[in-house]
């Protein structure tokens, strides 16, 4: 490409980012949760994330030499939305479930629409969405002991918190992932680290996940408790589950949220909001994937109505009629 | 349009180039609802068989002496007479099918494949022709649900059950995928089969395009 001219539109500045270095911050911030599930659900996590990860490369390339596109696996996206879709998936599951799942998110959720850039919603959440609806038995029983490794099909807390039982995790057994859960979502130490390091490289905006995790404790605090509003226990719905999963590494993929600071806050309230409908009144335990999901289709509505106003342009639309009315006058 | 069209090709235009549910995209509600399994989609397709080439052949006999103003409600009319025909047939001789089927029959009247097929091409063509078309769109039509209804019952279910002949495979090869059986799972089979057979007419076109420019040199 180098010796040809290339017209394009503005903007013309060239930035040190490419999509991927992005990507690779992204996958060094999920190293620690990475590890984390391999040490607190055993060696079997680390068959389920490769498995993850080597299908949804695989589809990318076979699916672009099917029909003929660049194949464009070294952008590392493929990388991620296995990865991501291998954290959400209980460590007991059997290794079909993270193939299939990152084979159709790949496949369908984004290289169907057009590949990396034009995905209409984040592939991986997708495929977890599928697999859930095709083996729901899987999705929820499969969980294994935290340290013993041993298969328990018992309730996840935030399931146990749901059937109105109080018998939940102590905060510190939360933040470094003793419970039940997802491989990636109940280490909240190691998630929080990779989230400040995306942070503080510029690569995700805190505004989505502040929204986000701010809706759910609202949520949670105000309706959690049946029965008496304010008396909910906020942090818990936050730290359980896979809120901050979702929200600092779900909801903040480029292409499927709002372009705007303020879009993106309010992409996270709104599937912080929608995650408590599920949690609260729903029929599943778990809303993240569902409110993820939702806020993706909603983003482009966002974009529209937080179009920024450019420089003086007088925005409201009463305003500029009078503008004109006085210079006519004069 | 001048001159005496092909017999044969009325007939087969139906299969791919004029395929009601991947080229037209007419008639999706029932494909969509019934094509669970391979039988349901099967009877379905032989009803809209029978009524769209019945009323393809009343329509193209009486176009001469419809009235262009009131068109629509003679066809539905027409319609009306082999959906009714259908829907006692199978009350009386299958009313396990007709319990699955359901509402899907009598809506035949207005499925917009017959309706589709009467105004675009029975209205305006003599009653041979007409014939072909409707077996044609029809077999067409049951193709394509025998094909989503097989992918969806053996992704679904495990298995494919055909008629009294029992279920292949006899042993489950692997665990069924309950969202095929639900309407995103329809949704999901749908586009990507449209996906594919767009890609594979495509290529087809462009092959071809390419060969007549090479003889044209």
């Amino acid at each position: 490409m180098g010796e040809k001219l290339l017209v394009t539109s503005s903007p013309h500045l060239k930035g040190p980012k490419t999509v991927r270095g992005l990507m690779l911050d992204v996958i060094l911030s999920l190293v620690p949760a990475s590890i984390a599930a391999v040490v607190i659900f055993g060696p079997r996590s680390l068959t389920v994330i490769l498995a993850s990860v080597v299908s949804a490369v695989a589809s990318e390339a076979i699916f672009e030499k099917a029909v003929k596109r660049d194949v464009t696996v070294n952008d590392l996206s493929a990388v991620i939305t296995g990865l991501l879709l291998a954290l959400t998936l209980p460590p007991g599951v059997r290794l079909y479930v993270p193939v299939v799942g990152s084979a159709f998110a790949v496949i369908v959720a984004k290289q169907i629409f057009g590949g990396l850039g034009t995905n209409f919603v984040n592939p991986a959440l997708a495929g977890r969405a599928f697999v859930m609806a095709a083996w729901p038995l899987q999705l929820s029983s499969k969980w294994v002991a935290p340290f013993t490794f041993d298969a328990v099909s018992g309730s996840t807390p935030l399931a146990v918190l749901r059937s109105g039982q109080t018998a939940i995790p102590s905060i510190s057994d939360i933040l470094i992932g003793n419970r039940l859960g997802s491989l990636g979502e109940t280490c909240v130490l190691a998630l929080l680290l990779g989230a400040s390091y995306l942070i503080a490289r510029g690569v995700i905006d805190w505004r989505l996940p502040a929204g986000y995790i701010g809706a759910v404790f609202a949520g949670a605090w105000v309706f959690g408790k049946s029965g008496a509003y304010f008396q909910g226990d906020g942090l818990t719905a936050v730290l359980l589950g896979g809120v901050i999963l979702g929200a600092f590494f779900m909801a903040t993929d480029y292409v499927t949220s709002p372009v705007t600071g303020k879009g993106r806050l309010y992409m996270g309230i709104g599937a912080g909001i929608v995650t408590i409908l599920i949690r609260l009144w729903g029929t599943y335990p778990e809303g993240v994937t569902y409110g993820i999901l939702f806020m993706n289709l909603v983003t482009p509505l966002i974009d529209r109505f937080m179009v920024p106003r450019y420089y003086g342009y007088v925005h409201d639309v009463s305003l500029r009629r009078k503008a004109r009315a006085a210079g006519r006058r004069a | 349009m001048n001159g005496k069209r092909s017999l044969l090709h009325d007939f087969t235009k139906g299969f791919i180039e004029e395929n009601a549910t991947f080229r037209m995209v007419i008639g999706m509600c029932p494909t969509l609802a019934v094509t669970t399994t391979v039988v349901n989609g099967f009877w379905m397709g032989i009803a809209v068989i029978f009524v769209l080439t019945f009323s393809n052949v009343l329509v193209s006999a009486l176009r001469k002496v419809t009235p262009d103003q009131i068109r629509i409600p003679v066809f539905v009319i027409l319609i009306a007479t082999p959906v009714v025909i259908v829907e006692l047939v199978m009350k009386a001789f299958m009313p396990d099918m007709y319990s699955i089927l359901g509402v899907f029959v009598p809506l035949i009247v207005v499925n917009c494949i017959i309706i589709a097929r009467s105004e675009a091409f029975a209205y305006r063509y003599p009653v041979m022709n007409s014939l072909m078309d409707g077996l044609g769109i029809g077999l067409g039509y049951t193709i394509n649900l025998i094909v989503i209804g097989g992918i969806r019952e053996f992704l679904g279910t495990g298995r494919i059950v055909l008629f009294s002949l029992g279920s292949f495979p006899a042993r489950l090869l692997f665990d069924p995928m309950a969202v095929m059986l639900t309407p995103p799972g329809g949704f999901v089979t749908l586009g990507l089969l449209m996906a594919i057979l767009n890609l594979v007419i495509k290529r087809s076109e462009s092959k071809k395009a390419a060969r007549e420019a090479a003889a044209h040199d």
